[in-house]
């Protein structure tokens, strides 16, 4: 009986070791709500002027609305790109076209240092440093191979005589991907879109070389306020942050639930 | 002619051409850019490298970088290992539970995590007064802005992307096995050394590789917690370019640095198929 002891030693500290990975970040929420002006944990009283602070100061909601431009957009063009990529490379299915999938998937694994440094070499002389462009692009490279990912995923479950059938029916290419290929893979591009957003929501690394003044990320924002360790805002903002992550998980586990259904039917 | 490239060219090209190019044109040249400035700038020839040999604060940040790669592998792989081991031989409903706190660890953005280290470990932090109050301790204890503090951030940081490719590998045994090995009356600490533990071989080392490959580049964590305490290669690099503006010297830092990545990946990929490390299977 020796291995149930063991086996239960470890069950424990597995459930240790995922609370340790969690409970941390819930530290913002009581420091957010402290009354003082400094970072510190609330003693008895409670107050939201760090939540009000947040939603009224010009800057944090410059911030977030510039986050929701640059993530919104990222989110859009890495999907089509991400996408239309997927399915030309599942449609070639050669040996060249999974080296390419292997090329494709280098920005995900590219330190993001070494990332930041390229765009930063390259945004100089394209005049693209702290411009909404530049950010988009560089997140939008970033992100695209999550598209693929995800969207590979969906073509894998995806009959290819489906695709024939319907154009041995008349449609036309067009047709036939609007029609049967793109509804089919539907969970798998919203999956990519919602990675592709949360990607670039959350983007630092890269953001600090090729943003200064004009564009200014909540991330950015986050950053310099953890630096100077003293607003609680930023405890505030870090709430907020961690409520989107809720609200995104629980709609992607809805996505991937609905995705094991469509294979399911 | 078009009609002639038609017939050998698939169509799936065209569909694959927009992302190719961007990546090549937009992420690729300005690389192979960098690779060409560490040997090139300030001036052509091998001088950036050589300081590999002659510049002491370069060597110990690369020997500070490989450690704390190490330290945050053996610890991450390790936590991992015992959270997928658990995971696998949950209940169903559990396994569930279990999942949902990893992928939601997961999730949490980076830097709201590494604030919350320091919240919880700073000078001030909850840690250092709880134990303060308790008179446990009289004087705040460091936590962070150490080596410690980046470990602990980053371990932290690390150890979802242990626990999937051990996942992958554990779900894949046939548990047949190990009820061979236990009707044949091995204990259960025999069974598991000698049998289970060498069947996720595969899962650890890729597990390993797959840690320490994040790591090598982490730039958030260290640069926060290690409070400028702790000078890994990718801040140094931030130094370099955004201060004393030496592209060089970087260069040749970030050369290093990818084809340690590379080749790393390259060893990986004799024990597992990539894909399954990065988001299920893509065949």
């Amino acid at each position: 009986m020796k291995q149930s002891m063991l086996a239960m030693f470890n069950r424990t500290g597995a459930w240790v070791l995922l609370f340790f990975l969690v409970l941390p970040a819930l530290i913002s929420i009581p420091v957010s709500l402290t009354p003082k002006r400094f970072l510190s944990m609330p003693k008895g009283e409670l107050s939201l002027r760090h939540f009000e602070k947040l939603f009224t100061s010009p800057e944090w909601l410059s911030s977030f609305a510039q986050s929701a431009i640059i993530a919104s957009s990222t989110a859009l063009l890495a999907t089509i790109l991400g996408t239309l990529c997927a399915i030309g490379l599942w449609r070639v299915s050669s040996k060249y076209s999974e080296l390419v999938r292997a090329f494709l998937l280098l920005p995900l694994i590219i330190p993001q240092i070494i990332s930041a440094m390229a765009f930063y070499r390259l945004w100089i002389p394209l005049g693209l440093l702290d411009s909404y462009p530049g950010l988009i692009i560089a997140h939008t490279i970033l992100a695209g191979p999550m598209v693929l990912i995800t969207v590979s995923a969906s073509l894998a479950n995806f009959d290819p005589k489906l695709e024939q059938a319907s154009k041995n029916l008349g449609a036309s290419n067009w047709a036939t991907m609007r029609r049967v290929i793109l509804p089919s893979i539907r969970p798998g591009v919203f999956a990519g879109a919602l990675f592709a957003f949360i990607l670039s929501w959350d983007e630092i690394v890269v953001t600090l070389f090729i943003s200064k003044f004009n564009v200014y990320t909540l991330p950015r924002r986050m950053w310099n306020g953890i630096r100077e360790n003293t607003d609680p805002t930023v405890a505030a903002a870090a709430v907020v942050l961690i409520a989107i992550t809720v609200i995104a998980f629980g709609v992607s586990t809805v996505l991937s639930r609905r995705r094991a259904q469509t294979q399911n039917d | 002619m078009i009609d002639s490239l038609r017939k050998h060219v698939s169509p799936g090209w065209m569909l694959v051409a927009p992302f190719f190019m961007l990546v090549v044109v937009l992420y690729l040249g300005p690389i192979l850019n960098i690779l060409w400035l560490s040997l090139t700038d300030p001036e052509p020839g091998l001088q950036n490298y050589q300081k590999l040999y002659t510049n002491d604060t370069l060597l110990r940040i690369i020997w500070t970088t490989f450690r704390i790669c190490l330290i945050t592998t053996i610890i991450s792989v390790a936590f991992g290992y015992s959270i997928a081991y658990a995971m696998v031989h949950a209940h169903q409903k559990r396994q569930k539970l279990m999942l949902t706190l990893l992928l939601v660890s997961f999730w949490i953005s980076i830097l709201v995590r590494t604030f919350s280290w320091l919240m919880l470990l700073g000078h001030n932090g909850l840690l250092n007064n709880a134990l303060e109050t308790l008179n446990i301790i009289s004087e705040p204890v460091a936590f962070v802005r150490n080596e410690l503090g980046v470990l602990i951030g980053m371990v932290h940081y690390m150890v979802p992307y242990a626990v999937l490719p051990l996942l992958v590998n554990m779900q894949t045994l046939d548990t047949r096995v190990m009820s061979a090995s236990r009707n044949l009356g091995a204990t259960g600490s025999q069974t598991f050394f000698r049998i289970y533990l060498p069947l996720t071989k595969p899962g650890i080392v890729a597990a390993c590789l797959l840690v320490f490959i994040l790591s090598l580049g982490f730039y958030v964590t260290p640069a926060i917690l290690g409070g400028g305490k702790v000078l890994m290669v990718a801040e140094y690099i931030s130094v370099q370019l955004l201060v004393t503006l030496k592209w060089g010297t970087a260069a040749m830092l970030a050369a290093l640095m990818l084809f340690g990545v590379l080749a790393l990946l390259y060893i990986m990929s004799k024990f597992m198929k990539l894909s399954t490390v990065f988001g299920g299977s893509t065949s």
